[in-house]
């Protein structure tokens, strides 16, 4: 830490305990000290919120001009000069003394509390604290615990009042839906009457509270903390890749932790992805094999389901050609999953039917082949365009990350959206444009000059499952075109669809980010064939399935029925399909219908990586092991491929994580070594050699390719640990580049809406019928529900009242929904949350359709 | 159990547009939610974080700090008896005593007719008056028991007590306040002298 | 040194029924400052406070003129005036706001005008309904006579005047407490630093705070000049200050006096003043600054109303509260009274006050109900040693020794609430432990129980 250049120094100089320490200027002591191996007690402190001095746990002494005087460490900041007194029997006292008050009214039944054993209050009374009581009165009495929300309940007794959770709630998830209440001892935190706290973000305050006072719903009385066994890992509840510690307790999953990693979560973690380990822990989870026999699924062996799925597999390649073979899935795989399947199709299958998004994302060229961003970027950007749904309620700790940066003034939002959303009310400039005209929206965006800056980031996702992307990719090349170095962050929120794309499940795309036309004999000859001709994607499979043309069709996970909007058309292909073969952790709509069902792992069951929405690749963490013979789902391509007379040349996971990193172009560098030493993962394929140094401008988006282990400068070991930057490429014959997609064109104007008819908006909540939501009983129940939003006029041009029943009619369907009002929904425009319970929007959208028009009647 | 009403709302208005920042009404809005029902509602809470642009929670944490606002129906009076030192070095205890007899209630009790609740106050700034008590936070200094049982009386039998009006709980000022300018000028020095 | 000779400065209408309507105001002499300030460049009515020497009379006694040179220089800045008085013993302000509401107003647009503020915000208690009255109708008449409001006395310079009012909490008297209530939040006092409102106040912009007293004073400076005011008094207390005189004295009241020119003794006795403690009854103790300031007894009597001689004697002038107890009280009920009040008026931020103030009160009842035990002596002063770390310079503690003043209190908390509720607490039982003894022995109060 020390600066050897005088004229320009950079730290502050101060003294702890006598002890020299170069502190960072503004920073606090508490901070500063720490990092000299001083560890200052605190309660109320936390390096990612406001200090606020509160529970003066932190006092220390600081010379002054009057000698020492008490002062809280986490308030003051550091300066030149300052002497820092932690260990004198003025501090010691202090301490003493706060310790014994937060304990007077502090209930002793740590036995029986959650967090007894890794209690802050706890374990500091053991080190800093008095060692006995001398309060005699009577404690404080609340009621306990009552809950805040339907997740966290809150024991008002065991509270210090540190302020944690209140603060949490309003700085960083922007829901101040809990506050103090009450004045001094009886000073409670509390909800509005009625009005729960019911934040995407509540389990947060969870992991916050320094003691007992707030629990989780789902981990209350489950354990005991030194029973818990915990591993490093990354959530892939969506793809924010939020680094967690999960802990179990007798092989099951008990609980999930945020850990800070500073260019994603920062610590922070979603509800869903907190708690929806409980799906994992399911009983409902599948243990043996099924075979269909006539119309019931039954239990079989491992041997008798890979031999009738390999005997449907070989029948249909051998006779009716590779192309009549289609793989569906792959965003709930591990990377090497993702590889193993990948290269399982390419080689064994001989198939290019292959697609892990349901055609409700955008095309691999686009997510892969424009320039990258990173959050960090995004949230330093001058600007940041938002061309996606909902952030809030697809990616949720992304939105916490660009609504700090919004709050803090660090970044202007520039919002493209059909509805309001989340971070409507955090935007500089909110633009509405009807489904269909997003590229004409973008055009006029620009022209009105609201992308300002040289820093510009657009986050690109899929706006809307009820329009086809073609107008919001040209809006992405719209923004290319007029923006220089403007970079982009993939919006898309499939677990780890990123990492699939990257082992090349999509139509004409190799792993790491190689497009097949570009291969030049570097995957062919590597993995000795590749299929001829490009193969379909999820539409076109789907079509063809229906059509009668698939005689083999495999699900990785997939379950077209909830997720293919268009599910009209998932039914008919599911039952054109000759042979479904589904890869699955529990039986789903779509794989009850499959004729053999292989029961595979899921995360925190196996090791591996998978890759973020910046192309972050990290480790993933095995705790438990699987229900019954699950398998990992590249053991399961390994053995098909056996089965099929084929080598995939795969036995172990470390060997596929090597093949990656020596073979996909993007994974140069991302060795398993290179991963274990990178806390926060490492970024694959970045096409500017300084992410974070330099802002990205035209010239470095040019830059010829160099690979990740540019990008470890983000992270602590790498200074260490360096590794070397590939600086020139190889012959093109031996290595193929990656992907640059440039979208262009005009594409056909929407049809014009009949005045009857308004257009239809349909995208995630958070809470959704999906998977892992719907079998973790602690989430399960809070979807919102399919009600048809709208905007007030509308509501009165039909005459009926908020929550009354409507017929919603389009060219597919009609059905009978509730109908809310949203002065969000801009008039001729219908909105309606995707894949919630009963019918829904997929049941109303063609994706056959450039958009969805519907009409919306009384009953 | 009510939103403001439209007079109020039009007075609400009013009084956020005397801020820079609508949240510093809050305390303002919520005497007259007070006003208009005696104490403050749930529903006023909301309406009011409306009006300022807050969350309910955050109305529901300041209105509990602050110890004039009840969150529950009290008496038309709120008989208020300091006990803070100098009023009880002269007799306030004892005249606090005294009112739970005359009144029958305990302190925070309400006679059961609804005209009285009785309140224990903090220093009410009367100190050279002592004892000191309030009804709806209209003073009356030097009280001695007999004097306490004539306010009492003449509350209860509707007239002013000792000459002075004391409009129903919740009623502080009657006075109708300027309107402050919106200039946005205002926001900078002004130099009269060159 | 003679009591009576008494210059009346912010109370000159105080004897006037009818001083808060606006004509009685301008017919004797009101709203003449303003017009002169007015007339005088801002640092030239800036200067004539500095001269003054005026000080804060909200408690901490901080130079007026100086607290305004610390202002940031920039804008929107803001003029706040405290009017939330409610330190027991205190009751000066209130009479003010009642009866020459006008004299408050004008003294706050003299100072707005003298630091170039750009709003004027008077916070005036819940609890005082009339005050909130006179104010407001005097602010509606000013505004209507052209005193406040557009374009001031023809001057071309414009002020709003906002009245404001709290709704029942002490703390909102600690400045940056005030700050927040007025921004619409719980009164939580606000950790230093930045030290000064004067950096970040109301709305985080520069914001002078000014408490009702001082600026009442302003006026009879600028029509008078500053050296008129300076040479009022003597010593570190020029001008005059009102005493709050409460207690066991026959003549309780206001008194406007010449501070440094008179004694405690003559404050208590003088017949002019208070006239004698009640029921020719011995002094037992008084308090000479409010209730968070350190008690004085009978060897304190002949220190001068100063703030540097009562700050060596370790206790403070404070709000200018004087409470007296004769030998008829109870030392540990008086003292509980107080530490009852801290404690209750704790918001509750940090938790020494929280945690601390309310475990001393429930000792202190314990004792004075007759549950009290020997150990809880040593108690009370170590949890109070936890709240204010000691040395606690005293008068009641001569032994220990005394340091030049007690202020600022060494304190493990935000704010001086906490401190404060120790202060009576230490007071009573050093220089009263003998009675502390006798509760605990005797099972209960000799002089009755307390009520809670």
């Amino acid at each position: 830490m020390t600066d050897t250049s005088a004229e320009q120094k950079t730290t502050v100089s101060m003294t702890v305990d006598g002890r020299a320490v170069e502190a960072v200027p503004g920073e606090m002591i508490i901070a500063a000290a720490e990092r000299a191996g001083t560890y200052i007690p605190r309660f109320c402190y936390h390096p990612r919120m406001r200090s606020v001095g509160m529970c003066r746990m932190c006092l220390v002494e600081v010379v002054g001009p009057r000698g020492p005087q008490l002062q809280p460490a986490c308030y003051v900041p550091v300066a030149e000069g300052q002497e820092v007194i932690t260990d004198s029997p003025a501090v010691k006292k202090a301490q003493d003394g706060v310790l014994e008050l937060l304990l007077i009214n502090h209930p002793l039944d740590c036995p029986v509390c959650d967090r007894g054993g890794e209690c802050p209050l706890q374990d500091q009374t053991l080190t800093f604290g008095p060692g006995e009581t001398r309060f005699v009165e009577e404690k404080r009495h609340w009621e306990k615990p009552i809950p805040l929300s339907s997740l966290v309940l809150l024991d008002r007794e065991r509270c210090i009042q540190c302020d944690r959770c209140t603060r949490f709630a309003d700085e960083i998830a922007g829901d101040p839906l809990i506050d103090f209440v009450g004045r001094g001892d009886h000073t409670e935190i509390n909800t509005f009457p009625d009005q729960p706290f019911a934040s995407y973000f509540s389990g947060n305050v969870v992991q916050l509270c320094p003691v007992g006072a707030l629990t989780a719903e789902p981990y209350r009385f489950k354990a005991r903390p030194w029973d818990l066994e915990q591993v490093e890992s990354t959530c892939t509840s969506c793809s924010v890749g939020c680094r967690v510690a999960v802990q179990s307790s007798g092989n099951r999953i008990t609980r999930r932790l945020g850990i800070d990693a500073d260019p994603v979560n920062q610590g922070w973690l979603c509800d869903k992805g907190r708690f929806d380990y409980e799906a994992v822990n399911g009983d409902d989870r599948l243990r043996a094999p099924l075979s269909r026999s006539g119309d019931t699924l039954g239990e079989t062996t491992w041997g008798e389901a890979l031999g009738k799925a390999a005997d449907a597999l070989a029948g249909a390649r051998d006779r009716h050609g590779p192309a009549s073979i289609a793989v569906l899935g792959g965003a709930r795989l591990t990377n090497e999953d993702a590889y193993a399947w990948s290269k399982l199709a390419r080689v064994v299958l001989g198939t290019d039917n292959v697609d892990c998004q349901l055609a409700d994302g955008l095309p691999a060229e686009v997510v892969l082949g424009l320039p990258h961003a990173t959050i960090d970027e995004a949230c330093e950007a001058d600007t940041v365009v938002l061309l996606t749904a909902d952030v809030k309620e697809e990616l949720p700790v992304l939105y916490l990350r660009l609504r700090g940066a919004a709050v803090a003034g660090a970044t202007n939002l520039v919002e493209l959206s059909a509805t309001t959303t989340g971070l409507t009310r955090y935007a500089t400039t909110s633009v509405r444009y009807r489904p269909g005209e997003a590229a004409e929206a973008a055009r006029q965006l620009v022209a009105g000059g609201a992308v300002t800056g040289d820093k510009v980031v657009c986050v690109l996702g899929r706006p809307s499952l009820a329009e086809q992307p073609d107008s919001v990719i040209e809006a992405a090349g719209v923004l290319l075109d007029a923006v220089p170095g403007i970079r982009f962050l993939s919006g898309l929120r499939r677990a780890n669809v990123h990492g699939a794309l990257d082992m090349g499940l999509a139509p004409g795309l190799l792993p790491g980010r190689v497009a097949a036309a570009d291969d030049g004999g570097w995957f062919a000859g590597a993995w000795g064939t590749l299929p001829e001709t490009e193969g379909l994607g999820a539409a076109g499979i789907l079509e063809a399935a229906a059509a009668g043309r698939i005689q083999a069709l495999v699900l990785l996970g997939a379950d077209p029925l909830a997720d293919v909007p268009d599910r009209d058309l998932a039914q008919r292909a599911l039952a054109g399909a000759g042979f479904v073969l589904a890869l699955d952790g529990h039986l789903t709509a779509s794989s009850r219908q499959a004729d053999v069902v292989l029961p595979v792992v899921l995360h925190h069951e196996k090791p591996g990586t998978a890759t973020n929405l910046e192309g972050r690749v990290t480790r993933l963490g095995q705790k438990i092991t699987p229900p019954g013979s699950s398998r990992p789902d590249w053991m399961v391509a390994v053995e098909l491929a056996s089965r099929l007379g084929g080598d995939l040349g795969l036995e172990t996971l470390d060997q596929i994580t090597d093949e990656i990193a020596t073979l996909a172009p993007a994974y140069e560098g991302i060795t398993r070594a290179a991963l274990a030493a990178a806390h926060d993962g490492l970024l694959a394929g970045r096409d500017d050699a300084s992410a974070h140094e330099a802002p990205p401008t035209m010239s470095s988006a040019e830059h010829p390719e160099v690979h990740a282990a540019a990008a470890l400068g983000e992270t602590d070991i790498v200074a260490s640990e360096p590794i070397a930057v590939r600086e020139t490429p190889e012959p093109a014959a031996a290595k193929p580049p990656t992907l640059r997609h440039r979208p262009a064109g005009r594409t056909a104007t929407p049809p014009a809406t009949d005045s009857y008819s308004l257009r239809l908006v349909s995208s995630r909540a958070l809470y959704d019928e999906g998977t892992l939501v719907q079998h973790s009983p602690s989430l399960a129940h809070l979807g919102r529900g399919a009600a048809v939003r709208v905007n007030p006029a509308e509501l009165e041009r039909l005459g009926v009242t908020d929550g009354a029943q409507v017929r919603v009619s389009s060219s597919r369907a009609s059905l009978t929904l509730l109908v809310a009002v949203d002065e969000g929904v801009p008039r001729g425009v219908a909105a309606l949350d995707y894949n919630q319970a009963g019918p829904g929007a997929a049941d109303l959208i063609d994706i056959a359709t450039a958009v969805t028009d519907v009409r919306v009647e009384t009953v | 159990m009510a939103r403001l009403n439209p007079t109020n709302i039009e007075r609400a208005r009013e009084v956020i547009a005397r801020y820079p920042q609508p949240r510093s009404a809050m305390i303002p809005l919520l005497h007259l939610a007070q006003e208009q029902d005696g104490h403050i509602t749930d529903d006023a809470k909301a309406h009011i974080a409306e009006l300022v642009g807050v969350m309910p929670a955050e109305v529901h944490g300041v209105s509990t700090f602050y110890e004039m606002f009840k969150h529950e129906d009290v008496g038309r009076y709120l008989v208020g008896v300091c006990t803070n030192l100098s009023c009880m070095l002269l007799g306030a205890d004892e005249l606090l005593a005294h009112a739970e007899d005359k009144l029958g209630v305990k302190v925070g009790g309400t006679t059961p007719d609804g005209s009285f609740t009785l309140e224990q106050m903090q220093c009410l700034a009367a100190c050279g008056g002592a004892p000191c008590i309030q009804v709806n936070y209209r003073y009356f200094e030097n009280v001695t028991p007999e004097r306490f049982d004539g306010v009492i009386a003449a509350l209860s039998a509707g007239t002013d007590p000792e000459g002075q009006a004391v409009p129903p709980h919740g009623t502080l000022s009657r006075v109708s306040l300027p309107h402050p300018s919106t200039d946005a000028d205002r926001e900078r020095p002004q130099e009269i002298h060159s | 040194m003679t009591a009576t000779a008494r210059t009346s400065v912010v109370f000159a209408r105080m004897g006037d029924p009818e001083a808060h309507q606006l004509d009685r105001y301008v017919a004797t002499d009101g709203y003449e400052a303003l017009r002169r300030a007015l007339a005088m460049t801002p640092e030239q009515v800036h200067e004539t406070v500095t001269t003054a020497q005026l000080t804060g009379r909200g408690g901490a006694g901080f130079g007026t003129g100086q607290k305004w040179s610390l202002l940031a220089n920039t804008y929107p800045r803001y003029v706040v005036i405290n009017g939330d008085e409610s330190e027991p013993g205190t009751f000066k302000d209130r009479q003010i706001m009642e009866r020459d509401p006008h004299q408050v107003i004008e003294g706050a647009l003299i100072t707005a005008y003298a630091v170039r503020a750009t709003r004027v915000f008077l916070y005036v208690r819940g609890e005082m309904a009339l005050a909130q009255e006179r104010v407001g109708q005097a602010l509606a008449d000013a505004y209507a006579k052209g005193y406040a409001g557009d374009n001031i006395l023809g001057s071309g310079w414009s002020m709003d005047v906002v009245l404001h009012w709290g709704a029942g909490a002490y703390v909102v008297g600690e400045e940056t407490a005030l700050l927040e209530s007025l921004e619409g939040k719980r009164a939580f006092p606000r950790i230093k630093p930045p030290y000064f409102p004067a950096a970040k106040g109301l709305y985080q912009q520069p914001t002078v705070v000014n408490n009702v007293e001082t600026v009442a004073t302003i006026p009879w400076i600028i029509r008078n000049s500053g050296e008129t005011y300076a040479a009022l008094g003597a010593g570190r207390a020029p001008g005059t200050r009102i005493m709050c005189l409460s207690g066991h004295v026959n003549r309780p009241g206001n008194y406007e006096v010449e501070a440094a020119n008179i004694t405690f003794r003559d404050l208590l006795f003088d017949p002019s003043l208070g006239g004698g403690i009640r029921n020719g009854n011995q002094l037992k103790a008084f308090i000479p600054g409010g209730g968070s300031a350190p008690w004085f007894f009978e060897d304190q009597l002949d220190l001068p109303l100063d703030p540097g001689p009562v700050g060596a004697e370790g206790s403070m002038l404070g709000s200018g509260a004087v409470v007296v107890m004769d030998d008829t009280t109870c030392a540990v009920r008086a003292a509980w009274n107080l530490v009852r009040f801290y404690a209750h008026e704790s918001c509750g931020q940090c938790t020494p006050c929280r945690e601390g103030g309310s475990w001393l009160e429930k000792i202190m009842f314990r004792i004075e109900a007759g549950e009290g035990r020997l150990e809880d002596l040593d108690l009370l002063l170590d949890v109070g040693d936890t709240i204010a770390p000691g040395p606690f310079p005293h008068a009641s503690w001569p032994e220990k020794g005394l340091a030049a003043s007690p202020f600022p209190y060494k304190m493990t908390t935000i704010c001086f609430v906490g401190p404060s509720a120790v202060v009576p607490m230490h007071s009573a039982l050093t220089r009263f432990r003998e009675e502390f003894v006798e509760h605990i022995n005797h099972r209960g109060c000799p002089k009755g129980s307390a009520h809670r």
